[in-house]
């Protein structure tokens, strides 16, 4: 109840069919509508200060700009308010539940934020002096103390920049590891299952591997019998790229014999450690004959997504390929860090090296903050609600939904469009959740289930939000069930109606151009 | 524990619910011998806010910061101001806690920033379009590498002797897996037109870099004439963003693909990262890009939005035919980048890029003037090399100890390969007078 300038209370009037009403604006209430800088800015304006240049100096030799740039600038009050309404078209789990599975869409602690923009962290150069830099070179060592007690490996590369660069280097170090052996012109395929995200083909094929995909089994693991007869002549056998809990949400149980087996067929055991949040604390990878796998710290460890990055991924490895790694890497000796940037020639088997500097310092920060936050203690509560979670929407939606295996699921849930009507898809219940102010799940994903839908509710959900969620979704399913038409069409109330993407694709428009040389095209 | 909702009750119940007696019941798959006991042992208990900010206080202050004195390092990373607006933000929950635009109808915002920040990454880099982001400038080199090679059909790329030695390192890796074999030209100062020699019928692409990473500037155009002649590629390198509001961009310089280091603009220094690869080229190559791209579209009512467009190439569909294996990119740091480069518009973007040049040009005027200093940078744009009578790492340390960080020493970045007399010193628009002066004065003790 609110009240009117006259401090007499308000109240709607009589409920009335709403008008379709259009607005002249564009806008919709809080819904602004908001057009690009190119149509609102202008080159001559600038949103910055900045002291007058003194003139009359020009070392460039002639090397200069000859056309202008044509790059639109707002004053600050302008750009602000530009990227606040486009801000409010997005979706974002501090909205709401964000059940992307083997996304790990988890809260973003806000210390984390502040530390990672503490000057002494994010006001250092890579390259200044290294005794100027100890306490950065510190906190790398220390992070990787993390990563290897917690998953029980040897040793840590601390530089790739993402999932796919982290499984960039371990294939790599597995690939060093081949050359030192004198088999890296024989050994050359790779066993990636079906179900595996399209990184780990598309990255064994980046280090000159090729790839023989293996079956999935009846019940969501790898087909044992599949892998043996892929085993048969194991002479070209680099080693095998496996996701655990893998890709359908759920542990490999013949991971032991799977690793044993590759590693007498002479190859190497890569895990996909996309879904680590699952078992931190309750297993350690190292204990599972893992001989390389990376960790996602934007997906585990808390750091945020951002819209699609920067990630960090850094890869752990067994002592068959510690020798591997990439530079630069930190040592500490008598309490003072070194960072090592070059191969130290001889009994140096380093690949080289996967990126200009040390890796995604401003990620670090943030997972060290997390991890010492939680503790031991913490990790492992985080790991066992997340299961919880996933496995109570499990439960629950299973009552409408139809599960893809049997059984407990880890940290998500892994349901197919087996109960759907004719007619209605996966998409459509995706596009249906957004109506119901949710973000969807994975959506087609993993491919050896028919219309998969793959939840991830993660361990920062409280019971009550998963129940209301759970009370959404349950009523979409049921209007697929019952083949209700008007699924098809949604989402009607996001900031955009479904959108045309054969479009995009078929005319691809990927930068502004003046509307006249559009037409003139 | 301040992240976890779940009560002791609530677990309970949920686990009734599910018919559970414990949550052992969900890790029954692991093998028995893997099963972890208790919890792991040698790391610490959770811990408050406090505690916590006290540990990471500690490391963050035994360092030393760019802003807390003389400090003229760059080399691929540049200390910049970044307006107060910029990390506002990117701090915003709706553009730092949401996921990649996979679902347009509710991703709006990260959508129109990609294709804002792609035009602009296409405007500064005069190309015709622009993928959402690399990783960095060195990985975003590497696959300009890989692709040429695509586009191409042929199996070597030659690297100029003025290319980042990172870069080179990084290129190499992704190259060398593939097979693809790759020519290193001699390092120097000013060698980046040797490429147009170094050119023939089975090279793929040439690599050259401008400014370079001894802060050389060169028009490529040369070797871009060359490398056509013989139907190869010309991709063009930069580190400082920001000299591209001065400097002849690539496309002016007929490159085919554009790939650089986009951190200068709106983001910090942070150890070397996050940064932002940015990544541009011809219309005729876009289908063998690598990386998201972001593209115009009409939703169901016909009205404008946008979506990810041409995911054909991506590694999601496409999977071991993918022309890369990129999926997480720079999202936030690309947020920056764009939202910087709204604030600067052309005119800041000139304004700010002259700024850089006139603090470099009164630097090297300054270092000449010290006795035994040789400038060996022709002509640059805010950094340089030059040559001391000594060893530059006894130098800088001294240097150092007078309260200068004084750039980086050649040799770091080219170990044994008789450069350990030079410096590489970068000044930015937040270089003062006063740093310049200190600079000269340390340097003339030092080598006094």
């Amino acid at each position: 109840m609110s009240m009117n300038s006259q401090g007499r209370p308000t109240s709607p009037s009589a409920p009335s069919a709403q008008p379709a009403i259009q607005t002249v604006s564009g806008s919709r209430g809080l819904q602004q509508r908001e057009d690009l800088i190119f149509e609102t800015g202008s080159t001559t304006k600038t949103g910055v200060d900045l002291p007058a240049p003194k003139g009359g100096m020009d070392r460039l030799g002639g090397v200069t700009r000859k056309k202008s740039v044509g790059l639109p600038g707002l004053s600050e009050p302008e750009a602000v308010r530009h990227y606040v309404r486009l801000s409010q078209q997005n979706y974002a789990i501090d909205l709401g539940l964000f059940p992307l599975g083997s996304c790990t869409m988890k809260h973003n602690p806000r210390l984390n934020e502040k530390v990672a923009r503490m000057p002494g962290f994010a006001d250092i150069h890579p390259l200044q002096p290294q005794s100027t830099v100890q306490g950065a070179l510190e906190l790398i060592d220390q992070l990787a103390t993390w990563l290897k007690t917690l998953t029980g490996m040897p040793a840590v590369a601390m530089s790739p920049k993402a999932g796919a660069h982290g499984e960039f280097c371990g294939m790599m170090a597995i690939r060093g590891a081949l050359i030192a052996r004198g088999e890296i012109e024989t050994r050359t395929r790779v066993l990636v299952p079906a179900s595996a995200h399209g990184t780990n083909p598309a990255t064994a094929v980046q280090c000159g591997f090729t790839v023989d995909e293996i079956k999935a089994d009846a019940r969501g693991r790898v087909d044992m019998e599949d892998l043996k007869s892929k085993l048969v002549d194991s002479s070209d056998i680099a080693g095998i790229m496996l996701t655990n809990p893998n890709t359908c949400g759920l542990f490999e149980t013949d991971i032991r014999e799977i690793a044993d087996l590759i590693h007498e067929a002479g190859g190497y055991f890569y895990c996909d450690g996309a879904n680590f949040n699952a078992i931190v604390g309750r297993v350690r990878p190292g204990d599972l004959g893992v001989d390389a796998m990376h960790i996602n710290l934007h997906k585990t460890f808390s750091t945020p997504h951002g819209g699609g990055g920067p990630g960090a991924g850094p890869t752990v490895l067994s002592e068959a390929l510690a020798d591997f790694a990439p530079v630069p890497f930190v040592v500490e000796e008598d309490g003072v860090f070194h960072l090592v940037e070059q191969r130290s020639g001889e009994g140096s088997e380093a690949f080289g090296r996967l990126c200009a500097f040390h890796g995604q310092m401003g990620m670090f920060t943030r997972a060290l903050t997390y991890m010492l936050s939680h503790g031991a203690d913490g990790l492992k509560q985080a790991a066992e609600d997340a299961v919880l979670n996933a496995n109570y929407l499990q439960s629950r939606l299973k009552k409408v939904m139809t599960p893809a295996f049997d059984g407990y699921c880890m940290h998500e849930a892994l349901f197919s469009d087996a109960f759907t009507a004719e007619g209605i898809e996966t998409l459509d219940i995706a596009k249906a959740m957004i109506d119901e102010g949710y973000h969807p799940m994975t959506m087609y994903f993993p491919l050896v289930v028919h219309g998969a839908m793959l939840i991830e509710p993660t361990e920062t959900e409280s019971k009550a939000e998963l129940d209301r969620f759970c009370e959404s979704l349950l009523s979409i399913a049921e209007k697929a069930k019952a083949g209700d038409e008007s699924l098809k069409a949604a989402p009607y109330l996001a900031p955009k109606r479904r959108l045309d993407e054969t479009q995009a694709a078929r005319k691809p428009e990927l930068r502004w151009s003046e509307p006249d040389k559009i037409a003139a095209e | 524990m301040r992240y976890l909702p779940l009560t002791p009750e609530d677990r309970k119940e949920m686990l009734a619910t599910i018919g559970a007696a414990s949550i052992d019941d969900f890790y029954t798959d692991v093998p028995e011998a893997a099963r972890l006991g208790g919890k792991i042992s040698g790391l610490p208990d959770h811990q408050g806010e406090l505690a916590v900010e006290r540990h990471m206080g500690a490391l963050a202050a035994k360092n030393r910061t760019a802003s807390e004195g003389p400090f003229f390092v760059g080399c691929g990373a540049y200390k910049h101001h970044v307006p107060a607006t910029v990390d506002h933000i990117i701090q915003r929950s709706e553009f730092l806690t949401t996921y990649t635009p996979y679902q347009p109808e509710i991703a709006q915002g990260t959508l129109q920033t990609l294709f804002e920040f792609q035009s602009q990454v296409a405007a500064l880099t005069a190309m015709e379009v622009a993928n959402a982001s690399m990783y960095d400038g060195s990985t975003a080199c590497a696959e300009a590498a890989v692709m040429a090679c695509r586009v191409t059909r042929r199996r070597k790329v030659i690297l100029s002797g003025g290319l980042h030695p990172h870069y080179a390192a990084a290129t190499r890796t992704v190259c060398e897996a593939q097979g693809i074999e790759i020519v290193q030209l001699a390092p120097g100062v000013d060698a980046e037109l040797a490429l147009a020699e170094a050119v023939d019928d089975e090279t793929a692409c040439v690599i050259g870099q401008s400014p370079n990473v001894f802060g050389t500037v060169t028009d490529l155009t040369p070797v871009a004439d060359a490398a056509h002649e013989k139907k190869a590629l010309l991709v063009s390198v930069f580190t400082e963003a920001v000299s591209l509001g001065m400097v002849t961009p690539p496309g002016e310089m007929g490159a085919d693909i554009a790939v650089g280091e986009g951190q200068s603009i709106g983001n910090a220094l942070n150890f070397g990262g996050p940064y932002v690869g940015l990544f541009a080229c011809s219309k005729k190559l876009m289908r063998q890009m690598p990386g998201r791209l972001c593209g115009e579209t009409v939703d169901a009512d016909g009205k404008r939005g946008f979506v990810l467009t041409l995911s054909t190439r991506e590694q999601h569909i496409r999977r071991d035919k993918a022309t890369s294996n990129i999926c997480t990119n720079a999202g936030l740091c690309t947020l920056a980048f764009t939202a910087h480069m709204t604030l600067l518009g052309e005119k800041g973007l000139g304004h700010l890029a002259q700024l850089n040049h006139e603090a470099a040009c009164m630097l090297a005027d300054a270092l000449e003037g010290v006795s035994g200093v040789e400038l060996l940078t022709p002509r640059f744009f805010n950094e340089f090399a030059f040559r001391i009578p000594g060893d530059a790492g006894d130098v800088l340390e001294k240097l150092d100890g007078l309260g200068v960080v004084g750039g980086v020493r050649a040799s770091r970045l080219y170990p044994g390969k008789g450069l350990d007399d030079v410096i590489i010193a970068a000044a930015t628009e937040c270089t003062t007078e006063a740093d310049i002066k200190a600079y000269a004065d340390a340097l003339s003790k030092v080598l006094a």
